[in-house]
């Protein structure tokens, strides 16, 4: 009922009682609450579950853990909740479970992609390299979409994943990975001083109600740490990344193992934790042996078949053969013989055998033939036999085969310590040469490793093989597995070394040993072994590959967190937002705001919109939402000397209630940012940058000021947010305002253009600026940004009987580039300096030093054939340029061209009646008038170099 | 005459755990804490401890720097308390910004209120490490916040008015999560 | 990620601060020459071990200083006021 290859008893995490349902590729099967897919497929027999990479061999469930390579699967809820690549020992079984094998076609059993194996011998390490070189414009064409077809493990989900992934960030004294008893035990000692302890495990939690075994005093302490306050127990946690000064990333699965996702619970939590002390308890790893036809489904590792037989209640087959050279071997065998299993061949590679484990079979009445080497398997699809064969005195293997009929190998190669984490965070390795293991030595962070990671095997599990087994000269039989993942062998191995390759880190390349999910864990110092048996030299000396983050696959959801949708970047909008959106804006992202992009009335599409405002501000008035600027309150009684070091203009020479536009170049001698900037008493300023540049000019501000120039007096304080700023602009503008605005005289004499005055709008204190970035009479009211809708509303009421428009950030650079006003990240790139965007008349040449001054006198800089900004007409009005564009100085479309610019605005003037442009051109300057060539998309234009400016060019508008 | 404009602050909503504050009075005040001292004794409302505030009747001083506090108060008397600050500091070069407007305040309290903040704060919430009167600026996950504790279980994070929506919405999906709201369990 | 020691609020995770490069390059006087200029400006060493860098407490108390960091372990060995030594 749950599967005919149960133990008639046992099984301390199932629970028999309750049977539950899933499917394996369509076909459904039944195990029990408790199994994992891997043993509730083993318990109904089922051992193939997948292809593998390269060769698309079959390939069964080799391991009980995460380091299985083998049995990947694709889980399947639903069209979106499908994740491919999840590892069978891991997935739990609940009820409904649909799980898919992978790699397969067109079915597990019979798979096309099988003819690699056969082809193998043209499919060596390296052969991409080899292969894909010729004809060489094959490769796009007809190599590389086939190469990426056949590539990949698993398929991506067709829908959106509809779950949710939470984050913490945790603190605590002791992290303990692992909760074996090595891992346990430290987490009780910490807890009981009373600091912080987190604990994580990645398997479930074992259930309380298991039969009182050996891990009955491991269950004590379990419940003793899960009452006490200090303590946090994560099970299902994966630790998998070991980041500088102690800052472990864990990944929590919520609800996988649930038939149901939960509503409101995440699928997973990403912890980030920050220990003072990482102790590491993450155990070690059974090494598998490398010999022919060792992948084979039914050959397993032999602690693979006690946890299956203890755990899960699960045999392995009927009949068993084992091929070891590790103690811990004979606890297998003698657990499956009591559980009923046939044990056929007990076979160690070691010449003697003395152990107590051995010995206890021995009493068992087990023979074991020690000294004893295979010469691969029998099987198509599932082993049938072991070829066993005896090593002679001298190493050689040369006598009679003996083939033993069985139905499942278990092997043992001794055990590799998981120095994963450990050498994730810089710890420095060393070989233990009585282990034959990598063990931690020195560590590069406050970090303890206990238990079997650390080397410490117990005394009962002497014994290890590394690298290939000894087998008879001549040809080998079977392909002799070092990475089941990545179809990796033993011959694969000596070719690299044939070929010259002899780092290690090259081998695993050519090879790609050890990647992937493996990451070494099962295959990481056979293939040592190996490289170093044919290098000829020590395994120490030819070290280790590194190890990587993540310790096993971590999903992008949760990686990614709770930034998706909304939550994935701030949404930055101004207090007009809301009158803009209920009118039908259309809204572009400018750094992280939200801005008006154009204000289209029923009908209209962006270019009918935009050239509709563009007119209605130069005839009427317009108003715009221009709170996004940024704003810094520089105060002080040095603010004017600051100012003259950051901006390069003279600051001495503003009157108080003045505006001036101001520049600020780097120090290497480029436009860094751009504002008008009101001096608002005698050692304060009012400075607005662009909206983009706000936070990065600030703290430019900031390092100047703290670092270069501590002895200065001044203050800096961001305003960007504090103020509303409504831009009222065109001939309109001051009718439209005058009824809203107290305190401030608008004539023409006392708030001239570029000057500023304090006041109230609407009954609220404001700032008015009487600047114009449209050409046109124009103010900005600056309210307190609280009250900006609302004064937003009283200019647009205001406004209705002057026939104003709201505009957008369109018509904004449509305005301010017929006036020829550069926009800085646009019409300059950071390699513009002041003088080549026309901007020389702004520079105090007289001030001794300010930001970019010293580079202003390199050659480079002050070359006449720099690109200057200049205007372009093109010989059709009606065509618009496309920005990007390259100029050229012939009219010829036959590459190479040389080109002298590139177009850097381009828009259609409605007001004008044809396009415009600005362009940065090679001694644009000296060029008026000419014709130039801007290749296109259909062809070329022929254009004329024309002044920037382009409309209203005296100025006369500003005053209205 | 138009009517008299009123003061619309961001309305994020609330949740079971956090709720956003009324409109106060702010002022960013620059001043060298070394120098201010010597001039205004203790007179002056001002934090001198790194990362506490300090509250004086109506008024909480936030040091965030050592030239750097936030100063907190009810905004009918926001003017009158910016002016004595100023004459305190008198001959002492120093700045008082007005930023009542450049930031609100969401109130977080109750059981859960520090899992709540860790969710996207890097800090230590441990009171050994953040006892009550700890505040400093920071971040939460993608914005700037200043994050004052004033109980063991009671913060105050300032943010900036645009950011406001971004860190209402990410405290009510994380709310989601907690006990009693239908998750599984805290964290 | 790195815990950082403010010299002003403590030891913090470096999500509140932004990297500001190689520490001590002092800005040359208007009038010293093309070269020292171009030196201030593009002139950085690429250190193997303890090198004095400049971070910036950005979302803190958002001052400047400085910390000797090694390169090859990311070990922090001391942080110190901007102007300090």
């Amino acid at each position: 009922m749950s599967g005919p290859w149960r133990s008639a008893s046992g099984g301390s995490s199932i629970d028999r009682s309750r049977p539950v349902r899933f499917e394996f590729d369509g076909r459904p099967y039944q195990g029990f609450a408790g199994d994992t897919l891997a043993s509730a497929l083993l318990a109904n027999g089922v051992h193939l579950v997948g292809r593998s990479f390269k060769y698309h061999r079959p390939r069964g469930i080799m391991a009980a853990g995460p380091e299985d390579p083998n049995a990947l699967v694709t889980v399947r809820r639903d069209a979106a909740r499908y994740t491919p690549n999840l590892n069978a020992a891991q997935v739990e079984l609940y009820e409904g479970l649909m799980a898919e094998s992978q790699n397969r076609w067109p079915s597990l059993h019979f798979d096309v992609g099988r003819i690699n194996d056969y082809l193998s011998r043209f499919l060596p390490s390296g052969f991409y390299y080899k292969t894909f070189m010729w004809p060489r414009k094959a490769w796009h064409g007809f190599y590389e979409p086939r190469i990426r077809a056949a590539a990949g493990l698993g398929r991506a989900p067709s829908e959106p994943d509809p779950d949710t992934y939470g984050q913490r960030f945790a603190h605590c004294e002791v992290l303990v990975i692992g909760a074996g008893p090595a891992g346990l035990t430290e987490a009780l000692a910490a807890a009981r001083t009373g600091v912080r302890v987190i604990v994580c495990d990645e398997q479930a939690p074992p259930p309380r109600t298991s039969p009182a075994d050996s891990a009955g005093e491991w269950h004590d302490i379990r419940a003793q740490l899960a009452v006490m306050p200090n303590v946090t127990v994560l099970a299902r946690t994966t630790a998998f990344g070991y980041m500088p000064h102690n800052m472990v990333a864990l990944t929590e699965r919520l609800t996988d193992h649930l038939s149901a996702p939960l509503k409101h619970v995440p699928r997973e939590r990403l912890w980030q934790v920050r220990a003072r002390e990482v102790v590491l308890a993450t155990g070690a790893i059974e090494r598998p042996l490398v010999f022919p036809g060792n992948d084979l489904p039914g050959v397993m590792l032999a602690g693979a078949a006690r946890t299956y037989l203890g755990r899960y209640g699960v045999l392995p087959g009927a009949r068993v053969a084992i091929l070891t050279a590790n103690d811990e071997a004979y606890r297998a065998a003698v657990e499956l013989r009591a559980a009923g299993v046939e044990v056929v061949a007990l076979a160690d590679l070691r010449p003697q055998v003395m152990g107590r484990l051995p010995e206890a079979a021995r009493q068992a009445g087990m023979t074991i033939r020690t000294g004893t080497t295979t010469v691969g398997t029998r099987g198509d699809q599932h082993v049938t036999a072991l070829g066993l064969c005896a090593i002679g005195a001298d190493g050689t293997v040369s006598g009679a085969v003996d083939w033993i009929g069985c139905d499942t190998v278990l092997m043992s190669g001794g055990f590799t310590p998981s120095v994963h984490l450990f050498s994730q965070s810089r710890g420095k390795l060393t070989w233990d040469a009585s282990l034959q293991v990598f063990v931690p030595g020195a560590a590069a962070e406050n970090c303890r490793c206990v238990g079997a990671c650390a080397g410490e095997m117990g005394a009962d599990s002497g014994g290890s093989w590394l690298g290939a087994l000894p087998r008879p000269e001549g040809p080998a039989t079977g392909k002799s597995f070092v990475d089941w993942q990545n179809d990796v062998t033993a011959a694969d191995l000596d070719l690299a070394v044939r070929e010259g390759f002899r780092s290690i880190e090259h081998i695993k390349r050519y090879t790609t040993t050890g990647m992937a999910t493996d990451q070494g864990k099962t295959s990481n110092l056979n293939a040592l072994a190996i490289a170093a048996q044919r290098l000829r030299r020590a395994i120490p000396e030819v070290g280790l590959t590194t190890f990587r983050m993540p310790y096993l696959p971590v999903g992008f959801g949760g990686l990614a967190g709770y930034a998706r949708g909304e939550l994935f970047a701030p949404v930055r909008k101004t207090p007009m937002y809301d009158w803009a959106a209920e009118r039908g804006a259309v809204f572009e992202p400018v750094s992280l705001w939200q801005r008006a992009r154009y204000f289209p009335q029923p009908g209209e599409d962006m270019h009918q919109a935009v050239a509709r405002e563009c007119c209605n501000v130069r005839r009427a008035c317009g108003m715009f939402d221009a709170s996004t600027l940024g704003k810094i309150e520089v105060v002080g009684p040095d603010a004017v000397e600051f100012m003259n070091r950051m901006y390069v203009n003279n600051w001495s020479t503003l009157a108080v209630g003045r505006c001036r536009y101001g520049i600020l170049l780097r120090d290497d001698g480029f436009v860094y940012d751009d504002g008008v900037v009101a001096r608002t008493a005698a050692d304060r300023f009012h400075v607005t940058t662009t909206t983009g540049g706000a936070p990065r000019v600030l703290a430019m501000m900031e390092d100047y000021l703290q670092t270069e120039w501590p002895d200065l007096k001044v203050w800096l304080t961001s305003t960007t947010e504090q103020w509303a700023v409504i831009a009222v602009q065109g001939p309109k503008a001051r009718a439209v305002i005058e009824l809203l605005v107290e305190d401030v005289d608008l004539a023409n004499a006392a708030l001239p253009h570029m000057s500023v005055a304090r006041g109230r709008v609407c009954g609220v204190p404001a700032l008015v600026f009487r600047v114009s970035f449209t050409g046109e009479l124009g103010y900005e009211i600056n309210v307190p940004a609280d009250y900006g809708a609302d004064v937003w509303r009283a200019v647009w009421q205001a406004g209705q009987a002057h026939g104003i428009c709201a505009y957008g950030t369109e018509a904004m650079h449509v305005l301010r580039a017929e006036k020829g006003y550069v926009i800085v990240g646009q019409d300059t790139d950071g390699t513009v300096t002041a003088d080549d965007a026309g901007l020389s008349w702004a520079v105090g040449k007289s001030k001794p030093d300010f930001l970019g001054l010293a580079s202003l006198r390199r050659a480079a800089l002050v070359d006449p054939n720099r690109k200057q900004l200049v205007g372009l007409l093109t010989s059709d009005p009606n065509v618009v340029l496309e920005e990007g564009s390259q100029i050229t100085a012939t009219a010829s479309l036959r590459p190479p061209m040389k080109v002298i610019g590139h177009v850097t605005s381009s828009y259609y003037s409605a007001v004008l009646g044809r396009s415009i442009a600005l362009a940065l051109v090679s001694a644009g300057r000296s060029r008026m008038g000419q014709t130039l060539y801007v290749p296109t998309r259909t062809g070329e234009s022929s254009v004329t170099v024309t002044n920037p400016v382009s409309y209203d060019p005296k100025g006369e508008r500003l005053n209205g | 005459m138009a009517e008299i404009a009123l003061r619309r602050p961001p309305s994020p909503g609330a949740g079971s755990y956090w709720r956003p504050l009324p409109p106060c009075a702010r002022y960013a005040l620059r001043v060298n804490l070394v120098d201010a001292a010597a001039a205004a004794g203790s007179a002056l409302p001002v934090a001198t401890a790194a990362c506490r505030a300090s509250v004086q009747g109506d008024w909480a001083a936030l040091w965030l720097g050592p030239d750097e506090q936030l100063l907190i108060g009810p905004e009918p008397a926001g003017a009158a308390f910016a002016d004595a600050v100023a004459s305190a500091l008198q001959g002492v070069s120093h700045s008082v910004v007005d930023v009542s407007h450049r930031q609100g305040a969401i109130e977080i309290t109750g059981p859960h209120a520090a899992a709540l903040v860790n969710a996207g704060c890097p800090l230590d919430l441990d009171l050994a490490a953040t006892p009550a009167g700890f505040c400093s600026r920071t971040v939460f996950a993608k914005a700037e916040i200043v994050l004052w504790r004033r109980g063991n279980e009671h913060f105050h994070l300032e943010i900036w008015r645009s950011f406001m929506p971004y860190l209402a919405a990410f405290l009510s999906e994380v709310e989601r999560e907690l006990p009693g709201q239908g998750g599984s369990r805290g964290a | 990620m790195l815990l950082i020691p403010c010299p002003y609020c403590g030891v913090r995770p470096e999500l509140e601060f932004s990297y500001g490069g190689q520490a001590h390059i002092a800005r040359p006087q208007t009038s010293a020459s093309a070269e020292e200029w171009a030196a201030f400006q593009y002139e950085r060493v690429n250190t193997r071990g303890p090198h004095a860098e400049r971070w910036r407490h950005t979302h803190g108390c958002g001052r400047f200083f400085n910390v000797v960091r090694d390169t090859t372990t990311d070990q922090i060995l001391r942080s110190y006021r901007s102007g300090e030594r």
